[in-house]
């Protein structure tokens, strides 16, 4: 009796509340995936365990593998390689690589973001041939561009000479190998890369938020860094980290462009693996960089996040 | 012509000042993008604290004209004078306006607050007098309590609120609105015309929007500027250019209208499809045998049984459909013109006249106008131009 009296009093919720419960019911799927849907998320996850998480192990691995003087290497587990990135020598040269990386990032960006900007704002006609330049930069090897980059900086036929053939300098001068050379080499590497990403964002912002920006008393200048580069924040974030990465895993340009005191970490990486056939060692350096740009992309992409949602 | 400054309501203290200063004026201006001419060659005067609208089809150049006016284009020739300075080179950022964008043009990243204080902080305005000049504008145009949202939370109509407060926030000596309401539904679009009319009003600020609706531009403005192809038809208070259209498009553009064509006669009278029509327009060509072309409104015809045919102003058709809404009607007579007549009427007038009656079209003289087929001499100029 007590129970037939209770089950009209639930029914009879207030309009506005009786509608709620169904809605929650209408919405089994979510609690468990439709069997398409998990297919799909299969074929990518087991990618990245494939072509990611496999190589990975195999190369943590290799890391323990004990080296034989003068050729080979044979499976162990012992901690040589690992001791000796250890040293005062590798934490230098991982502190150098990222610093290097990050100034050429910044570099990068701060050309690459105005320069697409305008790209976006200009007609199709003259966008298109210059996205296919762009483009086109891409199919250039690292190791035409550092040598070509050796060349344009050298003291013999660089840009030098056209700067004292104008009167502006005395005597031709050397920018390589150096610091300014390895940057430079490294952003002309990324700047094509960088631009892609930025592109698809940039284009989609509205003339007309420009426009109002304008006409509240805006210049174009304040208007780029209060309306452009705030909308972009997420892109910026992005490309950076692109070039970042990027970089961070060249060899070539820096051992071209560079003295040994400009080496990066991936130059000492190919080192060992090409010249001194140290595989393990090899190993050890690359398991070290690829967890330390791990955590930079994390922690850029987790503050990144974090302002966004701020604003 | 009537000078604009004359015009309906009476001119207050601040408008007859600035018809000594001018006000802004349009010198010439012409606007060419590669082989197509957007605006071409328009001089117009707009008196201080006056509603204009520009009004014509899409690509009648509305918006171009617009845009030089706001300082987001150049012009290829003439001159942009706001209060006797010109402003032809000037860039937007250094012009004393507040522009309402069609699609609105809200910064998507920042909140309410921070959109309408935007040109505030630009003018490095004070933090408090920023906070009490947002609040103050957010009062004005309804919208207290939503300061803290962001843009993406509120509805259309209150982002068209937003829109409006942001480009009023530094007290603009323009106030430009390029189709402000066309994003908006039909309801909400009436309501706002008649609430963005009298906050203009109270503010007594210059104001010229463009529009493509007749209905708005008659709602809302001082002054009509009819524009067609790059060129100004016809400049008037609305009710001016709805009664006196001096052209076939501005009859046609401002409402609708029923075109006769036919011949002068010698003194105020025309021939029309053999009847003999009196006139008394004073706009008449002088000619007699020049083509001229009479633009009579539906509503201000009448239908007349056949039997009261009388000696002029009468056209002989058959009813060809009735469209009997309830409260009005429209009834279509053929009188052997391209088109049928149109006459409007009260429905409780129209008696037992159906489809297939023979009636006579009955055009008192008071409701023919003459109309050009395009605009001709500077008869359009207002007076206070030309001295």
């Amino acid at each position: 009796m007590t129970a037939l009296q209770e089950g009209p009093t639930a029914v009879l919720l207030p309009e506005p509340y009786a509608d709620e419960p169904s809605l929650v019911d209408d919405t089994p799927e979510t609690t468990s995936l439709p069997w398409r849907s998990r297919f799909m998320l299969a074929v990518p996850t087991l990618m990245l365990v494939v072509f990611f998480l496999g190589p990975f192990a195999l190369m943590l691995r290799t890391s323990f593998y004990r080296r034989i003087q003068g050729g080979f290497y044979e499976p162990d587990w012992v901690l040589d390689s690992w001791q000796r990135l250890g040293t005062d020598f590798y934490t230098d040269r991982v502190l150098f690589s990222i610093q290097v990386c990050l100034v050429t990032a910044a570099l990068t960006l701060a050309v690459a973001f105005p320069f697409t900007w305008f790209l976006t704002r200009m007609r199709a006609r003259f966008q298109v041939p210059l996205l296919i330049m762009i483009l086109a930069a891409l199919t250039l090897s690292e190791v035409i561009v550092a040598f070509a980059w050796d060349l344009i900086l050298g003291r013999s036929s660089g840009i030098t000479n056209i700067l004292v053939w104008m009167g502006v300098m005395a005597e031709p001068q050397s920018f390589t190998p150096g610091y300014l050379a390895v940057t430079i080499g490294l952003a002309y590497i990324a700047f094509p890369y960088c631009v892609l990403t930025l592109y698809p964002s940039l284009s989609r912002i509205d003339d007309e938020l420009v426009e109002a920006s304008q006409t509240l008393g805006a210049s174009p200048w304040r208007t780029f860094w209060s309306i452009v580069v705030p909308l972009s924040k997420r892109d910026l974030i992005a490309g950076f980290l692109l070039v970042f990465v990027f970089t961070l895993g060249s060899y070539i340009i820096a051992q071209v462009l560079g003295r040994p005191e400009h080496w990066t970490l991936s130059v000492f990486i190919s080192d060992q693996a090409t010249f001194n056939s140290n595989i393990p060692y090899a190993a050890a350096m690359a398991m070290l960089l690829t967890v330390t740009s791990l955590a930079i992309v994390g922690i850029t992409s987790w503050l990144g996040r974090d302002k966004v949602a701020a604003t | 012509m009537t000078a604009l400054t004359e015009s309906a309501s009476p001119p207050t203290a601040a408008s007859s000042r600035a018809a000594e200063v001018g006000g802004l004026r349009l010198e010439g201006l012409v606007r060419r993008f590669g082989s197509i001419t957007a605006v071409d060659d328009v001089s117009l005067e707009i008196p201080t604290g006056k509603l204009v609208s520009f009004l014509g089809p899409s690509g009648c150049g509305k918006t171009t004209l617009l845009r030089l006016i706001a300082g987001l284009d150049t012009p290829n020739r003439g001159r942009v004078v706001l209060d006797g300075e010109d402003l032809t080179a000037t860039p937007a950022h250094d012009r004393d306006i507040g522009m309402v964008f069609q699609s609105l043009a809200l910064f998507p990243h920042l909140n309410v607050r921070r959109n309408i204080g935007y040109g505030l902080r630009i003018r490095k305005t004070q933090k408090d007098q920023v906070a009490n000049r947002v609040d103050e504008l957010l009062q004005l145009v309804d919208l207290d309590g939503l300061a803290d949202r962001q843009v993406s939370q509120l509805s259309g109509g209150q982002r068209q609120r937003v829109a409006i407060a942001r480009a009023l926030a530094r007290n603009p000596a323009l106030f430009l609105l390029d189709e402000p309401m066309s994003a908006l539904d039909a309801n909400l679009r009436e309501s706002l015309q008649v609430e963005l009319r009298l906050l203009q009003q109270k503010l007594d600020i210059t104001t010229i929007m463009v529009t493509h609706d007749q209905r708005e531009a008659m709602t809302m403005s001082d002054v009509i500027v009819v524009l067609n192809e790059g060129r100004v038809e016809q400049v008037g208070p609305p009710l001016e250019v709805y009664r006196n259209p001096k052209t076939v498009f501005s009859a046609t553009f401002l409402g609708s209208t029923n075109l006769l064509r036919g011949r002068k006669l010698s003194g105020p009278n025309a021939r029309i499809n053999g009847c003999l029509f009196e006139l008394d327009d004073a706009g008449l060509p002088p000619v007699g045998g020049a083509e001229i072309t009479l633009s009579a409104r539906p509503a201000d015809i009448m239908l007349e049984r056949s039997d009261t045919a009388a000696a002029s102003n009468r056209l002989p058709g058959t009813v060809g459909f009735v469209r009997d809404l309830g409260a009005t009607f429209e009834c279509f007579v053929e009188c052997g013109f391209d088109e049928p007549i149109v006459v409007q009427g009260m429905s409780r007038d129209l008696g037992d006249i159906g489809r297939g009656d023979e009636v006579v079209v009955h055009v008192p003289p008071e409701s023919c106008v003459v109309v050009a087929d395009s605009p001709t001499a500077s008869w359009w100029l207002p007076d206070q131009a030309a001295s």
